[in-house]
């Protein structure tokens, strides 16, 4: 029984990103660059869910990983010749770096108490890149040079300018990101986070180091999330404080309610749902944030475990 | 300017904020004790306050202070209505459940800014004081009309302390936040209690805005500043304490104009935001509430 | 208050157009080769010139936002009404960027591979236009924006970026120094806001005020996010001759009101940008402080007892009466300083590509150099603001500034600089980068 659902599992995570990789000989030019993007953000919401669909603790201030990988990636681009593949390290680097720092002070505290304190931090994170506006241009924000546009690695060079080759790339992050959460989540890490999840204390008393796991789960998800960021920031060859605010740590949280918390295909499909949901949107109404607003009552009202949850509850009990 | 005038000037603006800020920290306060919900749409049910007063006004075209006025009056109600109707509509049917709310009320945020996009439009729009006092010091001129803001939020204050602590309803209030379930046994209406008091807690912002309307102009996304500080307010003063809340706006206000003489101003808010999410952390209970039960 | 009459009509023809699009690429084979190429080789004359104007209908830009697209359907009507471009009609496509750079960036991607368009043009807001510029560029898409921004001038963009229609912040600082220094006063305060516009006008106004003997005695940086100012006005020297302010965003108004009432009657002479007061009423009474003070503007907002021709040819064509309100609504106030840039621009782009012969996507190169080869604009129906001088190698055009005075609740202008007064050594070049 565990075993063929381990390989239905498999089949199914497999499947979506052959699916992925397919869709672009078929994909017309703009959802080919939308999906890109859309991946790189589901990345950025995966390495949410970990904390917020596994751990259970709710971040408002995921945009300040986001970030961290946004900048680490693109100052480090920017001001200097280390080239592209050291720049996106780096940028991972600062995520994890931010993370644990921010971890070992907001794990302190739990439920309500802890949104509030990582959205302070978030909004603590924008500021620092307004203050440094000489450096960072601030809301502004730095255009990539012509020379963090390519780069060559074992080989093969790489040319960021190709909506070819960012796609595929896009799509190998996803990949990894994919494998490293299906890996933590099924093994006995995840069943111990999702043990935290469901009841701390008594998962404490089983004799376990419960805030050494909330800080591994939060540093693997800050990590995830800067790796969205430094790829973002080097893929679309931009950096402004705007990915900073505390709207993309909303935008985090929705997507990953959308699709379905604690559900590893969750994030995915909620961004690309949402993606498309106010690009259509925008083109009727001037207020699609109106939309974001909406949909954020309605699942909590309605759909409480999301699209992936629902079909999992109903259906699907099998369902990752 | 010599430094004695501009302390002084700085304490009148620091006064001028924390009244504004008392109000409206008050009101998420009183819902966070009452309640135990974090609203995140507070700030815009402040914005709709400012934006409603906008509208009242205008539709008066007598002296300005009729319209004043009646914003006073008018403004609250209706922002008291919609709040009241949200509560029954959307926070009601999650049970109150802390996590659940905090994103319910994040999408009231977008939904009240957005509404308000499409109707009112994305200017920012002035309301006319009820009247024009300039009062010349031999350093500076200062606006009589925040003298008046000043005055006004004292007194409401006290309204909101006498009906807390002197009156059936305060007590019923203070009942319902001490032991819910005690409450309900002893025939509290537990349910009305909470609708009136997420109606009050916007109220109170929404009366703080049309007292600071005249200065600061009605604008739809005018709504985050007064929720990040009044944030950092209840925080300070302890999640719930009246008392706290009060002290912590007096501190926050006149310390923000005098800190940002000697730092610049936005390090000034990094320093401040940084300060109080390690009091969250260290000291849940705030600098001045009571240590929670 | 907001712009009924158009939007609805305007998605309407978007959506027949998402309609057209769907259907172009659900019946065609991937065309990520050469895009749009096929599709216009069969119908070269007759299929429509498409621009897409990045709008910001939302967020901070809204004020801005509205009026760009009022003064864009404007010129494109009198375009097709001309017979359009190339004799093939022009068709204007608005999306919405939200004043947000990374929706900013989404959108341009849209125009290029959605719509398919010929051509973005109508950022303002710098930050959406350093967003969105890279992927223009990367996209091939001439993107013309209307910023006064200084990132096209100075070189930091891609040959695909033009500023055509509107001077940058260093002309128009540079310009109007030696006037402010000769006629206000030689000791300057400047307050300016803390993020990157605001720094344009920190780095490049001291220099121009050095250079005329004068001098920048106290720079007062705001935070954008500021609600409140007055604890900032004593950070004002008193021996301050000159109050030089540069805000944008919602706050301007409270910043007016706060100034009065910390000066009173007794007030150094202050000059600002209009930026600050640009979409507000001049008679708010909050604002009668400010007689007797004055304002850069780009385009007069007041009709001028000169008034060109031109200019009120294009005041009605645009909706606007002679106190630079809407002839429809009079409290609802145009950004008559700025929005004359999105006319100019859309001149432009006919110009260029008639000078081009342009006659579809594969003459896109023809068109950027076309662009580039321009030298100079006349006055006239098509430049109502005043003749100019493009600079072919950094993309930015240099005119004429004019300096205005408040009074009685009007604004008349007072100086009017040369120019010359806004040139300086310009180092960008974009020719050298491959098309």
């Amino acid at each position: 029984m565990r075993s063929e659902n381990t390989i239905r599992v498999i089949a199914l995570h497999v499947g979506v990103l052959a699916a992925l990789f397919l869709v672009q000989f078929v994909l017309p030019d703009y959802h080919h660059l939308a999906l890109t993007r859309v991946m790189l953000l589901a990345i950025y919401a995966m390495g949410y869910n970990m904390l917020f669909g596994y751990t259970g603790l709710l971040s408002l201030g995921h945009a300040m990983f986001f970030a961290a990988g946004l900048y680490g990636a693109g100052m480090t681009a920017y001001y200097t010749d280390l080239g592209v593949p050291l720049a996106f390290v780096i940028g991972i680097i600062c995520g994890a770096a931010l993370s644990l720092v921010i971890g070992v002070i907001a794990l302190r505290t739990t439920g309500v108490a802890f949104m509030i304190v990582t959205m302070m931090f978030g909004q603590v994170a924008y500021l620092t890149i307004t203050y440094f506006t000489d450096y960072t241009r601030g809301e502004e924000g730095l255009t990539m040079p012509t020379s963090a546009r390519s780069f060559d690695l074992l080989g093969l060079h790489v040319d960021l300018t190709n909506a070819v080759q960012r796609y595929n790339l896009a799509l190998g992050l996803l990949a990894l990101t994919l494998l490293v959460i299906f890996v933590v989540v099924r093994g006995p890490i995840g069943r111990v986070l999702i043990a935290i999840r469901e009841n701390e204390t008594r998962t404490l008393m089983l004799g376990f180091d419960t805030f050494r796991m909330k800080l591994g789960a939060l540093v693997l998800s800050g990590t995830i999330s800067a790796m969205a960021g430094a790829a973002y920031g080097l893929m679309f060859a931009y950096v402004g404080a705007t990915f900073a605010t505390i709207q993309y740590s909303i935008e985090a949280l929705l997507f990953t309610l959308l699709g379905g918390a604690g559900t590893i295909l969750g994030p995915l499909l909620g961004s690309i749902l949402m993606f498309y949901i106010i690009d259509i949107t925008s083109e009727y109404t001037q207020a699609y944030l109106l939309v974001t607003g909406v949909a954020l009552v309605v699942l909590v009202l309605f759909f409480p475990k999301g699209i992936l949850g629902t079909i999992r509850e109903r259906w699907l009990s099998w369902l990752p | 300017m010599a430094f004695g005038p501009f302390l002084l000037l700085a304490t009148l603006e620091g006064l001028l904020q924390a009244a504004v800020l008392t109000l409206t920290a008050l009101g998420l306060s009183l819902v966070f004790g009452v309640m135990r919900v974090v609203n995140v749409a507070h700030g815009e049910f402040y914005m709709l306050g400012a934006v409603v007063a906008w509208w009242v006004a205008s539709m008066f075209s007598l002296h300005p202070a009729v319209g004043f006025f009646a914003a006073l009056v008018i403004s609250p109600l209706i922002v008291g209505a919609i709040a009241f109707a949200s509560e029954r509509l959307i926070l009601k049917r999650l049970n109150y459940d802390p996590e659940s709310t905090i994103v319910a009320t994040i999408g009231m945020l977008y939904i009240i800014q957005q509404t308000v996009l499409l109707t009112y439009g994305p200017d920012a729009r002035p309301v006319s004081a009820p009247f024009y006092y300039r009062i010349q010091l031999p350093w500076f001129g200062y606006s009589g009309y925040n003298l008046f803001v000043i005055a006004a939020a004292i007194v409401l204050l006290l309204a909101v302390w006498f009906v807390l602590s002197r009156t059936r309803l305060g007590l019923i209030m203070r009942a319902t936040q001490f032991d819910r379930e005690m409450a309900q046994a002893f025939g509290i209406p537990i349910e009305r209690v909470y609708a009136f008091v997420f109606a009050a807690g916007a109220m109170l912002a929404a009366i703080a805005a049309v007292l600071i309307v005249p200065i600061r102009q009605a604008h739809y996304l005018m709504g985050l500043d007064p929720l990040l500080l009044s944030f950092i307010v209840v925080i300070l003063g302890g999640l719930g304490s009246l008392r706290g809340t009060v002290i912590a706006a007096l501190l926050i206000g006149l310390s923000d104009g005098i800190i940002s003489v000697f730092f610049s101003p936005t390090l000034a808010k990094i320093i401040s935001t940084l300060l109080v999410t390690l009091v969250l952390v260290f000291k849940p209970e705030g600098l001045f509430g009571a240590k929670a039960r | 208050m907001t712009d009924k009459t158009s939007a609805p009509k305007s998605s309407v023809t978007r959506r027949t157009t998402l309609l057209g699009m769907g259907a172009a690429t659900g019946a065609g084979i991937l065309s990520s080769v050469s895009p749009g190429f096929v599709r216009y080789s069969h119908a070269q004359t007759s299929a429509p010139i498409k621009l897409g104007f990045e709008c910001h209908r939302t967020g901070i830009g809204a004020s801005y936002g509205r009026w760009y697209e009022r003064v864009a359907r404007a010129a494109v009507k009198i375009i097709n009404e001309e017979g359009g471009i190339n004799g093939r009609p022009v068709k204007l496509i608005v999306e919405d960027d939200g004043t947000d750079p990374k929706r900013g960036a989404e959108v341009v991607e849209k125009f290029a591979t959605q719509h398919k368009v010929d051509a973005v043009f109508g950022t303002l807001f710098s930050h959406v236009v350093v967003a969105a510029a890279p992927r223009a560029g990367e996209l091939k898409m001439p993107y013309l924006v209307v910023s006064e921004g200084t990132h096209v001038s100075s070189g930091s963009l891609n040959r695909y970026c033009f500023q055509p229609g509107i001077t940058d912040v260093r002309s128009q600082v540079t310009s109007v120094a030696p006037w402010i220094t000769q006629n206000l006063g030689k000791k300057v305060t400047m307050i300016f806001p803390d993020y990157a516009f605001g720094y344009d006008h920190r780095d490049n106004l001291p220099p121009a005020i050095k250079a005329q003997g004068g001098e920048v005695v106290e720079m007062i940086a705001v935070p954008p996010t500021e609600t409140s100012f007055t604890r900032y006005l004593p950070r004002i020297p008193a021996d301050t001759d000159v109050l030089y302010h540069i805000m944008v965003g919602p706050a301007v108004l409270t910043f007016v009101t706060e100034l009065g009432q910390f000066y009173g009657s007794q007030r150094p002479q202050i000059f600002g940008f209009i930026d600050s007061v640009e979409a507000v009423d001049l008679s708010t009474p909050q604002l009668s402080f400010l007689d007797g003070t004055y304002f850069w503007e780009g385009m007069p907002r007041y009709a001028q007892k000169d008034q060109s021709e031109w200019d009120k040819f294009y005041r009605t064509a645009v909706g606007v009466n002679e106190n630079g309100a809407s002839i429809a609504d009079p409290k609802d106030i145009a950004t008559y300083a700025h929005m004359y840039g999105v006319w100019e621009t859309l001149f432009t782009i006919k110009q260029a590509m008639q000078t081009a012969g342009y006659n579809g996507p594969q003459d896109k190169a023809k068109f950027i150099e076309a662009l580039e080869a321009i030298e100079t604009f006349e006055e006239g129906r098509d430049h109502p603001q005043g003749n100019k001088i493009f600079n072919g190698k950094n993309h930015q055009v240099y005119g004429h500034h004019n300096i205005s005075k408040v009074e009685g609740g009007r604004m008349d202008v007072v100086h009017r600089t040369s120019i010359e007064d806004g040139m300086y050594e310009v180092t960008a070049d974009y020719t050298k980068m491959s098309l």
